[in-house]
């Protein structure tokens, strides 16, 4: 009975969560005593993964996965699952995992606790943490089903390496229609995506209008970061809404989040919470964001940013 | 064609957080409820189905007597009916078994339900009732095209979109972006008088365990004051970063 991990892969490579994810299944895996068995679908070397605690590889190759597919990647998910009589399942919380660890719990009768962002406290009962009421709060959540599902928070657990060496194994689920097909994709290929990012620039309405947004690209470009935005950002349409951030955006869960012109109202931070450090840099000193911020520039940020984005330069240089 | 869409009674998005009986349970204590923002951009994307194209939709939730104001306002914006169904919502997939019993006896052909509640952000109920009916599903939709029984949907992907086509019978999770945020409606006098008129339909629930059951809560340790740098020396902030909080 080993722990299932999903790793996810992208263009045949792994994503950063596949390591992190695989670094969870691990500490379970410790904790109960067993083995970790990682599923990857279309993934072309997966010899890192034993790096981080994986003793087995099911090898999936199957062309009607080549693109995502909710329902085709639980079904072999759930196939790996029961050929390793596997009780605990762990994947990421990208969106495609969000996406397809609900249609997996349905085929497997398995509690599903998302969003869990600490090895298990007890594995008996079964008890997770995860943030709810968007990171405004923690929930301890006991998984009461036999099989059990955990979405690990990105960034929450970290990277975990151990030396060691995954045996690999072809494995061919059988997919039924898929129901849903993709007919096009469109994502900027050399921009780093929120939910991956470690380092997060966000802008706010202090900056004006979209087309001051060259400084913020320019920082994050530095930082290696991801771009965001505040609500009124992309409700005036200066930026798309797959930036927004906050409580009906997306949910921030980097090391470093940097806010600029951002006042920070309470829906904003509530979707900033789970980052590590805050930056803040806003002209008004009385921004409620310093209150959550745990540093901060008073000053304007058409000023700041750029002579901040020539100091790091000159940091990375030294680096 | 027969929409239902899925309303969950939440906190305010502006909500002060706290707990009671010793962390374990939510404290409503002053706190105003609202549809979830995820599911009001669906009801609205579902009214838009209503008048265009000509659709009939029903609202529901699973929940005690206290929900019916959430759902007497989805009918004042223009839901037809709305059915209760009259248990508490204490774990997502016994939230999802509930609704898609109501899903199989009412025979509809697209469910909307916000990709996830803004209180336990479980993000498991519209994927689950897709699984449980045996229908597409397409999460975090930011699109909807019906024509017949071929829907067309586009969904943000980490990073991006992506467009996708698929059949009825169809669940979505959908958010912001399924609709304008200006195109949200504010109920108007006549929609509450003929909500008072409108079936609200109490359903006693199907037998449904709790896969997951909530322990205890915990409010984030209380954060320390700001370090604030002057503009002037930025390369503080720089050290700060690189040494102290080892982010850089």
């Amino acid at each position: 009975m080993s722990v299932l991990v999903y790793t996810e892969s992208e263009q045949g490579k792994f994503k950063k969560t596949a390591f992190e994810v695989a670094s969870y299944a691990k500490a379970v895996a410790d904790q109960l005593g067993t083995t970790v068995t990682a599923i990857t679908i279309n993934a072309n070397d997966t010899s890192e993964l034993g790096n981080y605690g994986v003793d087995k590889v099911l090898n999936v190759s199957n062309t009607q996965l080549d693109m995502f597919n909710a329902k085709g990647y639980a079904e072999a998910i759930q196939q790996a699952a029961e050929q390793e009589a596997s009780k605990i399942i762990i994947l990421s919380s990208s969106a495609n995992s969000k996406y397809l660890a609900p249609l997996l719990a349905v085929r497997l009768n398995a509690g599903y606790a998302s969003n869990v962002i600490n090895a298990p406290s007890s594995t008996s009962p079964f008890t997770v943490k995860r943030t709810a009421f968007t990171n405004k709060a923690f929930e301890m959540t006991t998984i009461n089903t036999d099989v059990k599902i955990v979405g690990v928070s990105n960034n929450s657990f970290g990277l975990v390496e151990k030396s060691g060496d995954a045996s690999a194994e072809d494995f061919s689920p059988v997919i039924s229609d898929l129901g849903v097909k993709v007919e096009s994709i469109d994502k900027a290929s050399n921009k780093v995506s929120i939910a991956d990012a470690e380092i997060v620039v966000s802008g706010g309405r202090g900056l004006k209008g979209p087309e001051n947004w060259g400084m913020v690209e320019e920082l994050a470009s530095v930082l290696g970061a991801a771009t965001a935005c505040s609500k009124p950002v992309s409700d005036l349409g200066w930026r798309p809404h797959g930036e927004h951030v906050g409580q009906t955006g997306k949910p921030v869960a980097a090391n470093l989040y940097i806010a600029i012109g951002i006042s920070g109202a309470i829906q904003h931070l509530a979707g900033i919470n789970a980052s590590k450090v805050k930056v803040v840099i806003n002209s008004d000193a009385d921004a409620p964001f310093f209150k959550a911020a745990d540093y901060g520039v008073v000053g304007d940020a058409f000023t700041v940013v750029p002579e901040l984005i020539e100091k790091l330069k000159a940091f990375k240089a030294q680096q | 064609m027969k929409i239902l869409v899925c309303i969950s009674h939440v906190p305010d998005t502006t909500s002060k957080i706290n707990f009671t009986e010793g962390d374990t349970k939510f404290d409503t204590n002053g706190v105003q409820f609202v549809i979830n923002p995820n599911d009001e951009f669906g009801l609205t994307r579902a009214m838009w189905f209503k008048e265009k194209q000509g659709a009939h939709v029903t609202v529901v939730n699973v929940g005690g007597a206290e929900t019916e104001p959430t759902l007497r306002k989805a009918l004042a914006i223009g839901a037809d009916g709305a059915i209760r169904v009259n248990t508490a919502a204490t774990d997502g997939f016994s939230v999802a078994k509930q609704l898609a019993n109501v899903v199989k006896n009412g025979g509809y052909d697209l469910v909307i339900a916000g990709r996830e509640s803004i209180d336990y952000n479980g993000g498991m109920v519209p994927g689950m009732i897709a699984g449980l009916i045996d229908a597409n599903f397409v999460n975090n939709c930011i699109s909807l095209e019906i024509d017949g029984d071929t829907a067309k949907a586009i969904r943000e992907i980490d990073g991006g979109k992506e467009t996708l086509s698929t059949s009825l019978p169809l669940v979505i999770g959908g958010q912001k972006g399924l609709v304008q945020e200006s195109d949200l409606r504010i109920p108007n006098m006549r929609g509450i008088m003929m909500a008072r008129q409108k079936p609200l339909t109490i359903l006693e629930p199907v037998d449904a365990n709790n896969e997951t059951t909530s322990v205890k809560f915990e409010k984030p340790a209380p954060k320390g004051a700001v370090k604030l740098v002057s503009p002037d020396n930025l390369d503080e902030l720089i050290n700060l970063l690189h040494n102290e909080a080892k982010v850089i």
